[in-house]
């Protein structure tokens, strides 16, 4: 099992964050451009309508004003139906968008662009392009997308890719239903049936940095696009198929990013500064200002989830139905995968149930477009789950905690759901390895004092004090779909340079990528030279996506690392006379543990590049994994809710996480922290507020509710490593779990405080207090 | 418009319109360690210290800021001589994507000259200006407090 290890499981500093703090690192917006003093710079209308034709264009004032230099709109670019999602080809995403197109289909759709000599000029001329609209009945309700007399979304000729069920003459974006076994005989057997809806509502990433990209043509014609993105070869696929230019002439830079979150999984800007630097021959750049990244980019997938499970009195879980009603908004990115993530990493959690059906559907309507976002469709399933496992224990009169430990999926264990249900495609079926969720909930149930605190409602003047859990698994990549790969040279002086494809997007992959490398390689850290992400310079990965780094990517880097370390033994074993079967990496050096001889890295960089049979130490790996081992967590909310106010105040939230072993434990903590934060601002504060057109009013952080430092609760993360046998040196994935358990150990803890269930984030005060009054006049 | 501004101790000359804001003039003459997250003042990301008193560069007009010192997040330590306050923020593990950092680290330093041992709560409230999305804040307030024991050694 675990290993003394050099490199992993030791809290190395992110070998960019010195950069970082000093101010010397560089996002996509701090470079200086070649030809910069010919830079276009470029700004969008979008439509103030939530649905609506637009009848005819007239840019002839906008082209009047000096400086600007070309407009784009649907007249005037080839039509190319496609998706921005950022995903792997062929994108499990319908193809239901142009850039530009004379059907608006919500206040943030694009209208057309200009592109001018500065900023200033640019959002002027926006402003003087004249539009006439035919104004079309919106559909704001996805509960009644799918009825037959609502609007029709979509009607030219969208269509998918991959044969999945796909109607957009009946607003279906999305559909995906799997069962097993006998539901009916299920309830049938049960002694009693919990039936609920449960929903959780529209957010944003809020990464600080903006989307933004920047194109130009280099000293050969090429044109390269530098962006905030996670997907850096889906963005020059993509950028591809849309603008023309074949995927050879473009060059798709990552440099560092102010954080993703999934929001950066999505191909917004590429496409657009490509094509205005390809029409005009100079660069362009475009940055979304703070109000177009929340009205006009992606969010969170609303959604409401119909739980029906039938219960013996001993605990048993004879039948479950899981009825997910997805609000993909106007366009279906990430549409059928968030939706059935919503399943796949939910149900195999309880895998003792024996009669299930999940039934999913993505519909649209005129409101602000879904996307992957952290958790993706894994928070919305286990928003549900959890809340819907409190009500059952309760029911039974158990403590949840010895309920969950009962009947969650062990090492070992597999469940049908795993081969069923996969990202737009079947599944895959795996047995669990590791599985620590045990301990997770006994260290967090120690830590947050749950047996003090459950059921006593302790009070303080008007505030009850309760607490609540949540459970959760992740995976750890797309199985059978996501490729991670690897480059490592050896320099003559015992380096190594290592470039790979994995884009590190702040979360720090780039340093344990490394960590794993140098543990292969028995060097420290600092004997790396790290690149990633650069479409000419690194070799393919899919992106920073799926909770697959550090499992796939990190598989990649561990493989190529390990066919180095094979050459390396091969040229000292020649240098040492030694049998290669009994030599061993040890400190930059090969050691002969028969006879204690060495030869030092350095030595035999310098034969293979000078003395004899000369020829680089080099060697590509890459990683397709066939499985997606799940991390776990546990995560407790202790909360205060004032009864006069409706005000809920989390004291303490702890989350427990088995992500196999923590390759850098600071940055996996980090990683935890981070998402914890975001779930608990999330499921108290930050929501889009719209008004009765669909319009977002509240699109910028003070409105929207970002939460500060002075806002935070004791926040503790408990580090439970386990091993996991396919990862490299035992570890899983860590970076989305954490946001899965707030809503719902929220909303548990409020039930235990006060005996209110709030099936419907956020937990607002108003909404809280009027719950309450509901239950008290009741 | 014309002016002069002492930036990071070396006084400046730049051409500019004269309704821009300090943000722009800072980055667009190559101060691209001040960062862009909002400019509308709700991030912090784009602070600088102004005669030394922290402000958001995106609600400043650059003209109200001629003759006067700027100081950025290259001002107070680089890659080879680092602030212990940056040195700080790295060892905790406190950058994450770093966008917020030259934000935070300033703050920070703001902070500190002001009250060189603050508690938790005037930790938090001195931070209360500048959003952090990836960290969830609890090693930023960990690398002030080892900014604070750096500085004390
Ligand atoms: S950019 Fe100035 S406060 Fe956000
Ligand atoms: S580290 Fe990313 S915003 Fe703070």
């Amino acid at each position: 099992m675990s290993e003394v290890y050099n490199n992993v499981g030791k809290s190395v500093n992110k070998i960019d964050s010195l950069g970082l703090a000093t101010g010397e690192e560089k996002f996509t917006d701090d470079f200086a451009i070649p030809n910069a003093d010919k830079m276009l710079h470029l700004a969008i209308l979008y439509s103030p309508h939530p649905y609506a034709k637009i009848e005819n264009i007239d840019t002839s004032d906008a082209e009047k004003i000096a400086g600007v230099v070309d407009i784009l709109h649907y007249k005037n670019i080839p039509q190319i139906l496609h998706t921005s999602a950022g995903q792997g080809y062929p994108e499990p995403s319908p193809y239901d968008m142009f850039l530009f197109d004379d059907k608006m289909r919500f206040i943030g759709d694009r209208v057309a662009l200009v592109a001018a000599e500065n900023l200033e000029i640019a959002r002027e001329a926006v402003k003087k392009i004249k539009v006439d609209y035919k104004i079309l009945e919106p559909l704001f309700d996805p509960e009644h997308s799918l009825d037959a007399d609502a609007p029709k979304i979509h009607t030219d000729d969208e269509n998918v890719i991959i044969p999945t069920k796909y109607e957009p003459d009946k607003n279906l974006a999305a559909e995906v239903e799997i069962k097993f076994g006998d539901l009916e005989k299920g309830f049938a057997d049960a002694d009693f049936i919990i039936e609920n809806d449960y929903s959780i509502h529209y957010a944003n990433h809020c990464a600080i940095e903006p989307h933004s990209a920047v194109a130009y043509f280099d000293e050969r014609k090429r044109l390269v696009i530098i962006t905030a993105t996670q997907v850096p070869f889906h963005a020059r696929r993509i950028t591809s198929q849309l603008v023309g230019i074949p995927i050879c002439n473009i060059r798709v830079i990552k440099p560092r990013i102010g954080g993703g979150f999934g929001g950066k999984q999505e191909i917004l800007l590429e496409p657009l500064v490509a094509l205005v630097a390809n029409r005009n021959k100079r660069p362009a750049k475009l940055i979304l200002s703070r109000k177009e990244v929340f009205i006009s980019s992606r969010t969170r997938h609303q959604m409401r989830t119909r739980l029906k499970t039938g219960v013996k009195n001993d605990g048993t879980i004879t039948a479950l139905e899981m009825d997910g009603l997805m609000n993909a908004g106007a366009y279906g990115s990430h549409a059928l995968t968030v939706l059935s993530n919503a399943g796949s990493k939910v149900l195999p959690l309880f895998n003792k149930i024996e009669n299930i059906r999940f039934i999913g559907r993505s519909v649209y309507t005129n409101l602000p477009i879904g996307g992957a976002y952290r958790g993706y469709g894994a928070t919305q399933g286990y928003a549900a789950f959890n809340q819907h496992i409190d009500i059952i224990a309760r029911k039974l009169g158990i403590d949840v905690l010895e309920y969950i430990k009962k009947w969650h999926i062990r090492e070992g264990e597999t469940s049908p759901v795993f081969e069923a249900l996969g990202e737009g495609k079947e599944g895959t079926a795996q047995i669990v390895h590791s599985c620590k969720l045990d301990e997770c909930i006994d260290r967090g149930a120690k830590s947050i004092g749950w047996y003090d605190i459950r059921g006593k409602k302790i009070r303080d003047g008007s505030k009850v004090r309760g607490v609540g859990v949540a459970v959760a698994m992740q995976g750890s990549g797309i199985p059978r779909v996501d490729m991670g790969s690897a480059y490592i040279k050896m320099n003559e002086d015992g380096s190594f340079n290592l470039s790979m494809g994995a884009t590190d997007i702040g979360t720090g992959s780039d340093t344990i990528l490394t960590q794993i490398a140098a543990e292969v390689l028995s060097v420290p850290v600092e004997k790396f030279i790290v690149r990633s992400s650069d479409t000419d310079l690194t070799p393919f990965d899919v992106g920073a996506y799926a909770s697959s780094t550090t499992y796939v990517s990190g598989n990649a880097v561990r493989k190529c690392a390990e066919e180095i370390a094979r050459q390396i033994i091969e040229v000292a074993a020649k240098l040492l006379d030694a049998n290669p079967k009994n030599l061993t990496l040890e400190n930059s050096n090969v050691v002969d543990i028969q006879t204690g001889k060495k030869v030092s890295f350095e030595k035999i960089g310098y034969y293979t590049f000078y003395e004899n049979d000369q020829f680089q130490i080099q060697a590509g790996g890459s990683f397709y994994g066939t499985e997606s081992p799940p991390p776990f967590i546990a995560q407790f909310a202790d909360v205060y809710v004032d009864t006069k106010t409706g005000r809920v105040d989390v004291l303490k939230f702890v989350s427990a996480v088995d992500c196999g072993q923590a390759i850098n434990p600071k940055l996996a903590e980090g990683q935890v922290e981070g998402a914890t934060v975001n779930g608990i601002n999330y499921a108290l504060w930050e929501e889009y507020k719209f008004d009765k057109n669909g319009r977002m009013t509240n699109a910028n952080f003070t409105d929207y509710k970002v939460l500060t430092a002075a806002d935070i609760p004791e926040l503790i993360t408990i580090i439970v490593n386990s091993f996991e046998e396919t990862g490299p040196f035992g570890a899983k994935s860590v970076a989305e779990i954490g946001i899965n358990g707030p809503i719902p150990a929220i909303a548990n803890a409020i039930y235990d405080a006060v005996g209110v269930r709030l099936f419907h984030s956020p937990f607002t005060p108003e909404k809280v207090l009027k719950e309450m009054e509901a239950f008290a006049s009741s | 418009m014309r002016g002069k501004f002492i930036i990071n101790g070396d006084t400046k000359e730049f051409e500019f319109e004269p309704k821009i804001k300090l943000l722009h003039l800072l980055r667009d003459n190559g101060y691209t360690e001040v960062k862009n997250g909002c400019e509308e003042g709700e991030c912090g990301a784009c602070v600088i210290l102004l005669d030394g008193k922290l402000v958001n560069s995106c609600q400043v007009l650059a003209a109200s800021a001629i003759e006067h010192k700027i100081t950025t997040v290259k001002g107070i330590g680089n890659l080879h001589e680092p602030n212990p306050i940056q040195q700080a923020f790295v060892d905790a593990g406190a950058v994450q994507c770093g966008f917020c950092t030259p934000g935070m680290v300033l703050a920070t330093y703001s902070l500190l000259q002001r009250n060189p041992n603050p508690d938790d709560d005037e930790i938090k409230q001195a931070l209360d200006g500048n959003l952090c999305r990836c960290t969830g804040y609890l090693k930023i307030i960990d690398a002030v407090k080892l900014s604070i024991e750096y500085l004390n050694r």
